[in-house]
């Protein structure tokens, strides 16, 4: 589904990060390219704690007692909300440092915590 | 008037109050306002008010009491409607942000077509108004308990305040009457919550407490003859709990009112951290849901293990008043207890009840049960402005302007944005006083609809520079056929014959293999078909980077 090969060709990529007044295109491809690389390794592992662990393996974990909890039961019913928490975090932060490195950030005067 | 009545009175009252207050503030001038509170959200208070907007009178009311009766299979509810927002935050907000007008519909339109766009505009307005119909009765349950005013009147009097602060304060005065409400509800929730554990376990926090007394509850349960409490797929077999977590996260992800939430930050940066809150600020409420439904299921069966009809506790008596609690006919003592009217039960618990008694079960005291009150209402009333303000902009901006009055001025918009809102207002009173019979089914179409129609397109709109117009429209029609098709077919809703499930998929999940459905057929038939124009793919481009060409002003085209 993701088009990294589209779009018009562009110029290279910026030298060790660029900003917003390079030529388009190249750092674009490679911005997008960086954002997909996050996104799905941050997919999978969504995949894996909630469908993975809460569901299609829950059996086997349940054999495993924590605190009272069996495991594939915690993991359904709380383990995988705190992981979805935990990979909404990861991914604002490593998008505001990718932001940065490329020059399209908005942190100035954006009020994320105002 | 009992002490539960007066101190509910007393929180119901002060936050209406509050609300009416904030409204005030907050009324606004133009449509900008209207609709996306002026893009001048911060991201904290964003999030609260898209948690307060997502967490509706079933998360409040009823989701406890559903987890504590279907037990490990609960699970669905839990990662299936906080997991979607890890698909909103990757897949969706921030770019839709970026692109940066005021409804979902208007997304669509510009990126494929206007027909496109006319068919989600009337595809949003249906699932809206089955939602709303559920929180305007989940309202009406609350007054008619707690306040011992008729559900009727009840309902007029919510709607009345949403009326209020929905009409005039638009977006901006929703959004931050959601803050207020997510508070209240929060805290109307957590109070119980804490109180039930500490007296339990001796340990406040229920999250890690409720751990304990698992082990009690299987044992319990298996003496009332229910299943064990957390031994997974008791209640739905595993390719239906895969299924319907699917569809409601997916639902979730696609769900207009949710979407336009994120419409209404500063920036794309905003808009990620608004998903990081908000998923902070429902987590916090769904991490201690199963913990209540584990803690009142097991007081509630130690309360009336063999106990005598006659000697039951009050709040059973209380609340059998309301007829969502009913004992068997001709039974002595209680031996079996079920949610199910039809399983000839000796007691029968309506799961709604399950949150609004807990503090009554756990005997705690009366200005708690109060306040449980005012959270109920909340979570109802901020849910319902929410989609009040989709039906409204759907109508208004997206099918009226359009086909009606192309010319109107910015203060006519405004007044037609604002008679939309108050025509919504008056059918949503109307179907929460005369509720269709099939509430309760129509909700799982409103996530299966989401899920088969706007996801797919949404994310390939976005991700697949090559998606088109005609792959969009086929991909959304087809996805719609086969998901409704399904759901007539298995469930007894339009007076047709209820058909078995096939293969165990349930009608709730069915709107995930809806929305593979949609997404192969956009993806062949956009192939099959002309590329989009330059222009297209160009604005595709520039959704993907937050600051290039950064914040342009929503234009009301």
């Amino acid at each position: 589904m993701a088009d990294t090969n589209e779009g018009p060709a562009g110029g290279a990529p910026p030298p060790g990060g660029g900003g917003a007044t390079l030529p388009e295109n190249g750092w674009r491809k490679e911005y997008w390219k960086k954002n997909l690389r996050l996104m799905v390794v941050l997919l999978i592992v969504w995949f894996a704690v909630s469908f993975g662990a809460g569901i299609l393996f829950v059996e086997q974990l349940n054999e495993i007692v924590i605190a009272g909890f069996p495991l594939g039961f915690w993991f359904a019913q709380q383990g995988s909300i705190y992981t979805f928490i935990l990979l909404i975090l990861i991914y604002a932060m490593r998008m505001d440092k990718l932001d940065d490195q490329y020059g399209v950030s908005e942190r100035d005067d954006d009020g994320s915590w105002s | 008037m009992s002490d539960i009545q007066t101190w509910a009175l007393v929180f119901v009252a002060s936050s209406f109050a509050l609300y009416i207050f904030i409204a005030w503030r907050s009324r606004v001038q133009e449509t900008k306002g209207f609709f996306v509170a002026e893009q001048n959200i911060p991201a904290v208070a964003n999030g609260a008010a898209v948690a307060a907007d997502w967490m509706s009178a079933a998360s409040f009311i009823s989701m406890a009491g559903l987890i504590a009766f279907l037990g490990s299979d609960g699970s669905i509810y839990l990662m299936g409607w906080t997991g979607g927002y890890v698909l909103l935050a990757l897949l969706l907000a921030p770019y839709l942000r970026k692109w940066g007008k005021f409804t979902v519909p208007e997304f669509v339109g510009d990126r494929f077509s206007e027909t496109v766009r006319s068919v989600s505009a009337l595809v949003a307005i249906i699932v809206s108004f089955t939602y709303v119909v559920g929180q305007m009765a989940g309202g009406g349950i609350v007054f008619s308990r707690f306040l011992g005013v008729e559900q009727a009147t009840g309902v007029a009097i919510a709607a009345t305040v949403i009326f209020a602060y929905a009409v005039f304060g638009g977006m901006k005065g929703i959004t931050w009457t959601q803050v207020a409400q997510y508070t209240v509800l929060i805290v109307a929730y957590l109070i119980p919550a804490w109180a039930v554990a500490q007296r339990m376990t001796g340990f406040p926090v229920p999250q890690v407490s409720f751990g304990e007394i698992l082990a009690e509850l299987n044992r319990i349960g298996t003496e009332f003859g229910l299943p064990v409490y957390t031994e997974a797929f008791t209640a739905r077999p595993q390719i239906d709990v895969f299924l319907v977590t699917l569809s409601l996260m997916i639902g979730t992800a696609g769900l207009p009112h949710v979407i336009i939430r994120f419409y209404t930050t500063k920036t794309v940066r905003g808009a990620r951290y608004s998903a990081l809150w908000a998923l902070i600020f429902i987590g916090l409420l769904y991490t201690t849901a199963p913990a209540v439904g584990a803690f009142t299921k097991l007081n509630l069966l130690e309360g009336v293990q063999g106990a005598a009809v006659d000697a039951l506790p009050s709040w059973v008596q209380n609340w059998m008043a309301t007829g969502l609690v009913t004992v068997g006919e001709g039974v002595d003592t209680i031996g079996t207890v079920s949610n199910d009217p039809l399983s000839g039960a000796d007691l029968i618990i309506n799961n709604d009840i399950l949150v609004l008694a807990s503090p009554e079960i756990a005997g705690l005291p009366a200005p708690i049960v109060g306040l449980v009150a005012a959270g109920g209402l909340a979570a109802a009333m901020s849910t319902a402005a929410g989609l009040l303000l989709v039906i409204s902009s759907s109508a208004s901006h997206d099918l009226y302007f359009r086909y009606v009055d192309h010319h109107a001025s910015e203060s006519r918009r405004l007044l037609v944005s604002r008679i939309a809102m108050g025509l919504a207002v008056l059918v949503a009173i109307y179907f929460g006083i005369n509720p269709p019979a099939f509430v309760a089914q129509v909700v799982a179409f409103a996530f299966g609809l989401a899920a088969s129609t706007f996801f797919p397109i949404l994310l390939l709109g976005i991700f697949w520079k090559r998606t088109n117009a005609k792959g969009a429209v086929s991909g959304m029609l087809a996805g719609l056929v086969f998901t409704a098709t399904y759901m007539i077919y298995t469930l007894p809703v339009f007076g047709t014959q209820a058909n078995d499930h096939i293969m165990g998929v349930s009608p709730e999940g069915i709107g995930a293999i809806g929305a593979v459905v949609n997404l192969v057929v956009t993806v062949v038939v956009s192939l099959l078909t002309k590329p989009p124009s330059h222009e297209i793919q160009e604005m595709v481009e520039n959704i993907r980077y937050p600051a290039v060409a950064r914040r342009t002003e929503a234009s009301s085209t």
